[in-house]
């Protein structure tokens, strides 16, 4: 047991013991190490003006992760390499190759986004294959995603672009500083990991550390009433939005055993609670191809960097983009609490809003995914405001499995943001069953899922949307379905592409 | 032999040209000093953006004695304050103070106009909800906000008016003049043209999101002293509003900004409140004071864009000629008056956009509702006005089966006849014409055109459009009197420059072309010319940094100062070296007089060493200009800027999703004061605009509490929302008509409207749905709920069915 976190800033290693449980990085880099260069644009995680760099060991690698600070709590921190942008100039005070790109190709205008965004770039420009992206789609889509998460206000995001790939080019034939320094960073990080539980006390409440699921079971069984935080970036918001004290913290991502995803012998996909978005995204993506384009738009890079795909079930929220998608794969979620284990699919999970299958105590363990059966189609759409990093209106994840005759032998239709909680539309699922894919079984469907939902109004879509969207999302299912090919439904993404063969 | 005078000039040469940047435009003349102004040079503050080391007011240091505040906030949209309970606010550990409208010993208003309308905090009653109440001074920003929340208010209701459609249901007040512009007689034109169609037009607000909030930290000195840094547009007003509430005359205060954040109009009125808040709590608790707003309670407190209901009336031929127009352009103002008088205006001054009306009549409607009092936002007014324009244009193009841009073609603005403004001012330099001919061909907008329209009769749910508009914008600020400006230039004895002047940065690269004029006037390198601090200490009596006008109007101060040095320079070198003044030049090698060349630094300590003033004011006023609001006539405007944008989308008819494949702009900004700097204006305006067009959506909900508070909501364009192919282009070797900074165009706002073309392609890739035969009249934003609204009412005019199985 040890009573103190350990991580370094730049050079320096810190070691806080008396640490108030919700203290934000931000707060703690700009209010305390004056460390003002990291920017507060909106204190919520969706501007990324906050953005700085966590390195850590993966399997033993060290990688750079770019998170919002504003809502990453210090204690996060433990074990880790922390950079921020005073972090990144040379020995001799020459500026990141990002940097420098960015004064030359006018990337800033106003200059306040701009430190948020720089470290985003050189997240990015830490990856070793930037090369290869150079004069690609592919680069592009890959420079968006990575950018996703800052908001620019100025310049309309070209000349930020241009930066990226000039700066890209210019690492690829040189070399990126910060991963130059990577054996030295990885022996410093190694001799913080004592595998030890932590228990920080503060006059302002606690945060425990588990180093391993039966710790944090134990832990949780011994105080139910503690807030469990993996990622975050939910319970970040309880704090600098709704301004909760939250005098007892169980941490979920220091716990080891939860960091497992791997698909099994039987070919279902095992993701642990301490598992993030981007860690699970290349399994998620062989796992189910389809929902490939929707989980890289599931909140930002930094956020995904931060967020666990088990949080995002576990705060239960109607508009959450992963619970569709697992339900209609037909998830499993494995609880716990202390030492008794049980499983509940997920669709039973989610009873109703804001009440969840749960006791006091238990948590969730990790998520199973069982693969999908021969002769399935699956398609997974999200359908927001704005593309990228914006809740969803509505989101449709379906998957039908086809007899060898063509007719539907099972269905499930899983949706996010049409009602309390994610869940199937049983009645379309029942038009399905049976039938082949016609017209005629659209259209019985789309006339059902009328009946499945009342979806509500608000500032993101009026019921009339919702509801007209979700049947629709059917047809552009159904255009997969009469191929058994998904690339061959028309989307925005891919139109040019299908239209040329 | 060397000669060290040549080997400084050199070296400065040689150093000047080191910092050219990739990419600048080489200068034509050799004498000129590399990165001077009409010459690119990098943002004078990008080294410190990139690095974190450009110092906004949040990260100014503060004392350990430093206070700071939070603002308890109206929840009601109006309501009388029945009671309201502050024991718990001051009870919270760290609170110092609560401030009230009581605690406001002088006066409790801010209203930039002089309406009297605005009480910096609530007094009896609340007019919207977000309304400031009080004001919590606490040791840390962290217990004023806790502390904030606490108070317990109660309210009786009372009816609340919170859009244009129930302001004008009730007769609900206007929160000024309603302007009325007439030329000719519109009713005899409409009642005799050939055609007629009437129609409406509904264009959204926008939310400014600069990405650094409201902020301001006050200092208090000795004997009543303030200063302020603060993060506003507009100094001099900050200044005179603080002396106001604190009731002390405006030479006690002093209001200082190096750089914002970003603005775009939101901190021209809207800082002030910050900033007297902040100063009212130094005052108070003679300690510093900061007050940051978080971006919920500045989203929920400050005003955003107008948003308009435009009802037009057009009367027009076969040929799609314009022959008169009736518009009445009603706008929700919110709680105050604000700037809404001439934001009305100006939607006014650029209802015809780039068209000539033959005979025409436009009146505004600034109706007064319980929300948010909206205020500047980049355009000013003038894009609403301009979507009225091309809303009308486009829906002639389509009743007569015209192409719309031959209809734009065919109404646009002559240089010699048909120029005459709604508001009896002659176009002079009219180029609209020109701009949009040139891009259609260089964009090959005609055989996209054609080529989409059959790509559309095949594609079941993604359709495309294409459509380009044109802008035409006024130059200068509406109300005359604030078209002046003022600039301070010091030459110290090393030969260094510090230049000063009443213009804010706020990313727009003000600072840079103000370095540049000084860099290219003396001949020096861009690290021998600072620029510091705007600061009312330095340079009184200014405007905002606003009506796109900053490099216009400080450039030729800033220019008057640097002349009149050097003019005393020359004076005093035509004596010392024995040389006709004429042949006294200053260039990038040095000061050459006849055959000799002399470091600028020598000719400078030589000019102090015989007691020659070193330091100048310069100001300026805008030439031409005239304004008379009582009778709807003048010449507002010293010049107009212009442009083009060609906008190509794809639609998706299941979702209402939508993308910019590709989108072409020429540009107009004179002869430029620097080409990247404003190439950067345009891109980054035309992002905002689109923005504004499509997904920007501002949402109340029925008890008139806005639901669009945070980035989670309120969703401004991202990176990926930028347009697939994006090319931008400044008109080439078309200098300004009239005599402005080295002959360029201000370039602020203009480009903002080519967001336009996007709303248009839209429209034209819905048009699809019923193969052309009906008018989509799409509103703004045209989010995917909007057009899939649109194009569900085309399906069901007999265009493609619900939901198709397409194979």
């Amino acid at each position: 047991m040890r009573q103190h976190i350990r991580f370094y800033v730049g050079d320096t290693l810190h070691t806080l013991s008396n640490l108030p449980p919700q203290m934000t990085l931000l707060d703690w880099l700009r209010d305390q190490q004056n460390r003002a260069g990291t920017k507060e644009g909106c204190n919520e995680g969706d501007c990324g003006a906050c953005t700085v760099l966590v390195g850590r060991l993966e399997q033993d690698a060290l990688v750079w992760r770019a998170v919002n600070a504003c809502i990453h709590m210090v204690w996060m921190l433990d074990g880790a390499q922390l950079l921020t942008v005073e972090d990144l100039r040379g020995t001799g005070g020459q500026l990141h190759p990002v940097q420098q790109a960015m004064v030359d190709e006018h990337g800033s205008q106003c200059g306040f986004c701009t430190p948020g965004f720089v470290m985003s770039m050189v997240a990015l420009s830490t990856r070793a294959d930037l090369a290869e992206l150079e004069g690609t789609l592919d680069g592009e889509r890959v420079i968006n995603e990575a950018l996703a998460g800052n908001l620019c206000r100025c310049t309309g995001y070209a000349p930020i672009v241009r930066a990226m790939k000039k700066a890209a080019a210019y690492c690829a034939e040189h070399g990126e500083p910060i991963s130059a320094r990577t054996p030295d960073f990885t022996a410093r990080l190694r001799a913080l990991q004592d595998g030890k539980t932590v228990e920080l006390h503060s006059p302002e409440g606690r945060v425990t550390l588990p180093a391993s699921v039966d710790a944090l079971a134990s832990a949780y069984a011994q105080d139910p009433a503690a807030v469990l935080v993996a990622g975050g970036t939910d319970v970040g918001l309880w704090v600098t939005k709704r301004l909760r004290q939250l005098p007892h913290i169980i941490a979920v991502r220091t716990a080891q055993d939860l960091h497992k995803v791997h698909t099994r012998p039987d070919g279902a996909l095992w993701i642990g609670a301490g598992v993030t978005y981007t860690e699970a995204m290349p399994h998620l993506v062989a796992h189910l191809p389809a929902a490939a384009d929707t989980l890289r738009r599931i909140g930002s890079t930094q956020v995904r960097n931060a967020a666990t795909v088990c949080g995002n079930i576990g705060n239960a929220s109607p508009i959450g983009d992963g619970p569709p998608i697992f339900m209609a794969a037909g998830a499993q979620l494995h609880l716990r609490c202390g030492p008794e284990h049980r499983v509940v699919p997920l669709e039973a999970f989610f009873v109703e809003y804001g009440k969840q299958d749960i006791r006091p105590g238990e948590f969730i363990e990790g998520v199973l995914i069982p693969p999908l059966p021969p002769r399935s189609v699956c398609g997974v759409y999200k359908v927001s405001k704005r593309f990228d990093q914006d809740i969803s209106a509505v989101l449709g994840a379906f998957v039908l499995v086809l007899a060898e005759d063509g007719a539907i032998e099972q269905a499930r239709l899983a949706y996010g943001g049409m009602a309390g909680i994610p869940c199937r539309a049983k009645r379309a699922e029942a038009a399905l069953v049976g039938q082949t894919c016609t017209q005629a079984t659209l259209l019985a469907a789309q006339t059902a899922i009328k009946e499945d939902f009342t979806p509500l109004s608000d500032m993101r879509a009026s019921a009339w949307y919702r509801a007209t969207v979700a049947a629709n999302l059917l047809a552009r299912l159904f255009a997969v379905g009469a191929t058994g090919n998904p690339s061959n439904s028309q989307t925005l993404e891919n139109w040019q592409e299908v239209a040329h063969g | 032999m060397v000669d060290p005078q040549k080997t400084v000039a050199q070296q400065a040469q040689a150093q000047a040209q080191a910092q050219a940047q990739p990419g600048a435009t080489p200068s034509h003349n050799p004498t000129l000093v590399a990165g001077g102004a009409c010459s690119s040079l990098r943002h004078e503050s990008a080294h410190l953006h990139v690095a974190g080391e450009a110092r906004y007011v949040d990260d100014v240091p503060l004392p350990p004695n430093a206070v700071h505040v939070a603002l308890g906030l109206s929840s009601r949209a109006h309501a009388r304050i029945v009671n309201m309970d502050l024991g718990a606010v001051q009870a919270y550990p760290g609170v110092v103070c609560v401030l009230t409208a009581r605690d406001i010993a002088h006066h409790n208003q801010i209203s930039s106009v002089g309406a009297g309308d605005e009480p910096l905090l609530a007094e009896d009653h609340v007019f919207f909800c977000g309304q400031p109440l009080f004001a919590v001074v606490a040791q840390t920003r962290h217990a004023a906000r806790h502390a904030a929340v606490l108070a317990k208010v109660e309210y009786e209701d009372l009816p609340a008016v919170l859009n244009i459609e129930q302001a004008r249901a009730q007769g609900s007040a206007l929160v000024c003049r309603s302007l009325e512009m007439t030329r000719g007689n519109a009713p005899q034109a409409l009642a005799s043209a050939p055609r007629r169609l009437a129609g409406q037009l509904t264009i959204g607000g926008q939310e400014h999101f600069y990405l650094e909030g409201q902020a301001a930290l006050a200092w208090p000195g000795e004997d009543g002293e303030m200063r302020v840094c603060s993060s506003t547009q507009h100094p001099t007003e900050t200044q005179h509003m603080v002396a106001h509430v604190l009731g002390c005359p405006n030479n006690l205060v002093t209001v200082e900004v190096r750089r914002m954040g970003g603005g775009f109009g939101g901190k021209e009125t809207q800082a002030n409140i910050v900033a007297c808040l902040a100063a009212l709590a130094a005052a108070r608790t003679g300690r510093p004071a900061k007050l940051r707003l978080d971006r919920d309670d500045d989203m929920m407190i400050t005003g955003k864009r107008h948003d308009f209901v435009i009802d037009y009336d057009v009367g027009f031929d076969e040929q799609g000629h314009v022959l008169g127009v009736d518009m009445e352009l009603a706008a929700r103002c919110g709680w105050s008056a604000d700037l809404s008088g001439p934001v009305t205006d100006r939607a006014l001054f650029h209802a015809d956009n780039a068209y000539y009306y033959p005979d025409v009549r436009l009146r505004s409607i600034p109706l007064r509702t319980n929300t948010q009092s909206n205020t500047a936002f980049r355009g000013f007014g003038g894009p609403q006005g301009a979507a009225a324009a091309e809303r009308v244009m486009d829906e002639i193009a389509f009743a007569t089966g015209l192409d719309p841009l031959d209809v734009r073609l065919r109404n646009v603005y002559g240089t010699t006849e048909r120029n005459l403004t709604p508001y009896h001012m002659t176009v002079e330099d009219s180029i609209a014409g020109e701009v949009m001919t040139q891009l259609a061909q260089e964009c090959d907008y005609r055989k996209r055109r054609a080529q989409i329209r059959e790509f559309n009769k095949t594609s079941a749910h993604i359709r495309r459009g294409i459509a380009l508009t044109p802008v035409k914008f006024g130059i200068s600020f509406t109300a005359t009197h604030f078209n002046q400006a003022g600039a301070l230039v010091h030459v110290y004895t090393d030969g260094s420059v510090q230049v000063n002047h009443g213009g804010t940065e706020m990313g727009q690269g003000l600072h840079t072309k103000m370095v540049q004029i000084a860099m290219r006037e003396f001949g020096l390198p861009h690290d021998r010319v600072r620029i510091t601090a705007t600061t009312t200490g330095k340079v009184p009596n200014t405007s905002a940094t606003a009506a796109s006008s900053g490099a216009d109007l400080n450039g030729m101060a800033v220019l008057a100062a640097v002349r009149t040095i050097k003019d005393r320079l020359i004076a005093f070198a035509a004596t010392k070296w024995q040389v006709p003044p004429e042949q006294v030049h200053f260039t990038a090698e040095g000061v050459a007089m006849g055959g000799t060349l002399v470091p600028f630094a020598t000719l400078v300590n030589a000019a102090y060493m015989a007691r020659i003033s070193l330091s100048s004011t310069g100001f300026y006023k805008t030439p031409k200009i005239s304004w008379d609001g009582a009778t709807g006539r003048g010449r507002p405007f010293y010049y107009f800027a212009y442009g083009a944008a060609c906008a190509e989308v794809a639609v998706d008819l299941l979702t209402g999703e939508n993308r910019m494949e590709r989108v072409d702009i020429l540009h107009d900004a004179g002869l430029s004061l620097n080409p990247d700097i404003d190439i950067g204006q345009i891109e980054g305006g035309f992002v905002q605009g689109a923005g504004w067009l499509t997904m920007e959506e501002l949402f109340w909900d029925p008890s008139g509490r806005l639901r669009t508070h945070a980035p989670s909501t309120y969703k401004i364009p991202a990176c990926s929302d930028r347009p697939r192919i994006f090319n931008v282009k400044l008109m080439e070797n078309l200098p300004n008509r009239e005599e402005t900074i080295f002959r360029s165009k201000a370039v602020g706002e203009p480009p903002f409207v080519h967001g336009l073309a996007v709303l248009h392609a839209i429209s034209d890739a819905l048009a699809s749905v019923d193969e052309y035969r009906t008018y989509p009249g799409l509103n703004a934003p045209a989010t995917p709920e909007q057009i899939l609204r649109v194009a569900e009412r085309l399906r069901s005019k007999g265009g493609v069915g619900h939901a198709q199985v397409h194979t």
